[in-house]
């Protein structure tokens, strides 16, 4: 492994290797001393262009727990602004020997364009409505801490499928993990074409939640409103809301993930959002924990030249 | 005779001539500018025709030459050597340029260059609307009259139905044909390749089909209205294949155009590069089922045209992320290697019936004259190697615009002379100006 640009690409071996090494970071996190030297002397850039508060915090404490030096660059502000390629602001960076590169864009494919440029690991956080490899592994890390295993569980991905790179990350990494993925919501943004995979598509809420034993609930953007896509948020609420009622139609035991910022009152309710079966905070814990194993495999022992 | 005065003869060359419906092995004399009476004579510089196709007037009814305006891209010298270096001998500039050519002397001028520069005939095409804006209709007769050989406002599609009415009806006036970039802006807006499962799994935004076919329908509908002349170009959707099914059926003047990359490509190609933006075209590359429809429509005649619509762009541009590059695929220099790939190789077509889809028709489609290879004609013709194998590499192209999906690909035919006005423009790949 060279890059993590999307988990599509991963093995079942990869990806279940980065989920143990996750766990070993997740214990990590639990000690009064989080910082170890792994990574001492490494020096790692966030180079995000599409706006994130949580994403880029969590690589930048990832990479500091591990002692790894880290720069943020954002746009505004930068030389992208200015006019420059960001393939050349990449190059650029890359020549001030930074080890390692963690891209966030509103284009799809833009990490994989950039891996192939430069020589250094490049870490997608996010691309346009691709992938976000980082949370379908935590996805996957926080479902199984809840279940023991993936395997044959029913998982249920709530929303606006089309437009989001969580879901397709998580589609990706629950299929080779052996789970059954249901995608349900408006009909004007479900990728029909994902039953291909192997994948269970349908508008019907209460199909996709009976005997589901995770609701992932994405994040409905207010954009989709204006372009057609759905009436309203209190329409959407009604069909696709996470409420006490649609809740009822999964096992007692389910467990609910948000990749956040939550809309509370749109796509999940608070009361449910704040309930012992939600687990979303647990979620931006192993977020932490997943981004320390991704920065070790590319940049530190998974090299051998620790 | 002086050795000045005497020609050419291409001798034991497969004679390849939609005009006549010949396809025999021939010996072919030029004289001056013309095709000449063959000669006893010894004065003829002789070019050793066998195992090569000579084929007349070979005609690119689609190219984006960007001059003037945006000369950084292509521009009429640059675009008339990839033409030549490509084969033809004729081509048809579209009006998308800055300012656009929507007046009879920026007709006139471009033709003026043309001439001027020598190597392959330039055809303009008009605009339909002033400034290409949809609103109001251009001067379409004073173009005809200046030389625009039909009208478009090709990379913006004329979407006001009214309009269109009105250029359809004024054209049976001109015998010239309203080319229609056929894209309903609502549909495909942010669009950046085929809707379908490609798009959908590698999250980019896509372009319906039906953001083809539904303005194809409509257009045809409006053919039947007025009884215009309706060129469709660039068709790359099932539901426009069916569109031009049901105009044949009612006998309506509209005919047709497809592209050399949606008849050998598909979308998977946006995976296999890795999201590079050299695969970014529109209309979009479409999935395989769409390409096999699109290559029957050719070989039972629903499409009578294929044409480039050759759209280079500085490779600044095209280097970005993909949803900001420009679309457009350098098209005239892989133009016939890549439909003997499609037609000849695996059989589809014989060689007369797929060379009358770049010559004979286009010229109908257009109301241009040219008599095929007979005593007297215009000199204009290209010798093709259908055997050299080659492999495309986008540096050596005569065009500025080196983006090219096809980078790395073998292809198998090129065309290894072209003849403009009995002048040589292009021997070995090496273009003579």
């Amino acid at each position: 492994m060279q890059d993590l640009v999307a988990l599509e690409s991963l093995s079942t071996q990869d990806i279940e290797s980065l989920l143990d090494l996750s766990q070993n970071m997740a214990e990590i996190l639990d000690r009064p001393i989080k910082k170890v030297p792994t990574l001492r002397g490494k020096a790692v850039v966030n180079l995000f262009f599409e706006p994130s508060t949580r994403t880029r915090n969590s690589f930048e404490l990832a990479a500091k727990y591990l002692s790894a030096d880290v720069i943020n660059v954002q746009q505004s502000g930068s030389s992208v602004e200015k006019g420059e390629t960001l393939w050349d602001t990449a190059r650029n960076l890359s020549e001030m020997a930074v080890d390692g590169v963690i891209v966030r864009h509103q284009v799809s494919g833009v990490p994989q364009q950039l891996a192939d440029i430069l020589d250094i690991p490049v870490i997608n956080a996010g691309d346009g409505s691709h992938e976000h490899p980082t949370q379908g592994l935590l996805d996957a890390l926080t479902i199984s801490q809840a279940k023991g295993s993936l395997a044959g569980l029913k998982v249920a991905i709530v929303g606006d499928v089309l437009h989001s790179r969580v879901a397709r990350s998580d589609i990706h990494v629950l299929l080779a993990l052996g789970a059954h993925v249901v995608l349900v919501g408006p009909p004007t943004v479900l990728p029909e074409s994902y039953e291909e995979l192997g994948v269970e598509v349908t508008t019907d809420l209460r199909r996709a939640l009976s005997d589901a034993d995770a609701i992932q609930v994405l994040r409905l953007q207010k954009e989709r409103q204006n372009s057609g896509e759905i009436p309203s948020l209190w329409e959407y609420r009604l069909r696709w809301g996470i409420t006490s009622q649609t809740v009822s139609w999964a096992k007692p035991d389910a467990v609910i993930l948000h990749p956040g910022p939550q809309n509370r009152g749109v796509e999940i309710d608070s009361d449910i959002l704040e309930s012992s079966r939600s687990w979303v905070l647990r979620q931006v814990r192993n977020g932490v924990a997943v981004r320390m194993a991704v920065l070790f495999r590319l940049l530190g022992g998974g090299r051998g030249d620790e | 005779m002086s050795r000045e005065q005497t020609g050419w003869v291409i001798r034991n060359v497969r004679v390849i001539d939609p005009f006549r419906d010949v396809d025999s092995i021939e010996d072919i004399y030029v004289k001056g500018e013309e095709i000449g009476e063959p000669s006893l004579s010894t004065d003829y510089s002789v070019v050793d025709g066998r195992d090569l196709w000579l084929v007349p007037r070979l005609t690119d009814m689609h190219v984006h030459f960007r001059e003037p305006g945006f000369e950084n891209k292509e521009d009429l010298l640059s675009g008339s050597r990839a033409a030549a270096a490509g084969g033809f001998t004729a081509v048809c500039t579209m009006p998308n340029t800055f300012p656009t050519i929507d007046i009879p002397s920026l007709v006139q001028w471009q033709r003026d260059q043309a001439k001027n520069i020598g190597l392959v005939r330039i055809f303009p095409i008009g605009a339909i609307s002033k400034g290409q804006e949809g609103r109001e209709l251009a001067d379409l007769y004073q173009m005809a009259c200046a030389g625009a050989v039909g009208f478009s406002d090709d990379g913006h599609p004329l979407r006001d139905a009214r309009i269109m009415r009105a250029a359809l009806g004024y054209s049976t006036t001109l015998g010239r044909p309203i080319i229609q970039h056929a894209e309903d802006p609502a549909l495909s807006e942010g669009g950046v390749m085929h809707e379908g499962s490609v798009s959908q799994q590698l999250g980019l935004p896509g372009i319906p089909e039906e953001a083809e076919s539904v303005m194809v329908w409509r257009d045809v509908e409006l053919a039947g209205l007025t009884g215009g002349l309706l060129h469709v170009a660039h068709v790359s959707a099932q539901g426009s294949l069916e569109a031009l099914d049901y105009a044949k059926r009612r006998g309506l003047r509209v005919t047709a155009e497809v592209s050399p990359h949606h008849l050998f490509l598909t979308d998977a190609m946006i995976r296999e590069w890795n999201f590079k933006p050299v695969t970014k075209v529109n209309p979009p590359l479409r999935p395989d089922g769409t390409r096999q429809l699109l290559i029957q429509a050719v070989r039972r005649g629903l499409i009578p045209v294929i044409a480039s619509d050759h759209a280079p762009h500085h490779q600044d541009e095209k280097d970005r992320p993909y949803n900001e590059a420009p679309f457009g695929i350098s098209g005239l220099e892989t133009f016939i290697g890549t439909i003997l790939g499609v037609f000849i190789v695996d059989g589809l077509l014989d060689p007369l019936s797929l060379f009358r889809l770049v010559t004979v028709e286009p010229h109908k489609v257009l109301g241009l004259e040219y008599p095929g290879l007979t005593v007297g004609a215009p000199a204009d013709f290209t010798l093709i190697d259908p055997q050299a194998k080659w492999v495309v590499d986008g540096k050596k192209f005569y065009s500025r615009g080196k983006n090219t999906p096809l980078e790395g690909t073998w292809l198998q035919g090129r065309p290894v002379a072209t003849m403009v006005g009995g002048q040589w423009t292009m021997r070995d790949q090496e273009v003579l100006r």
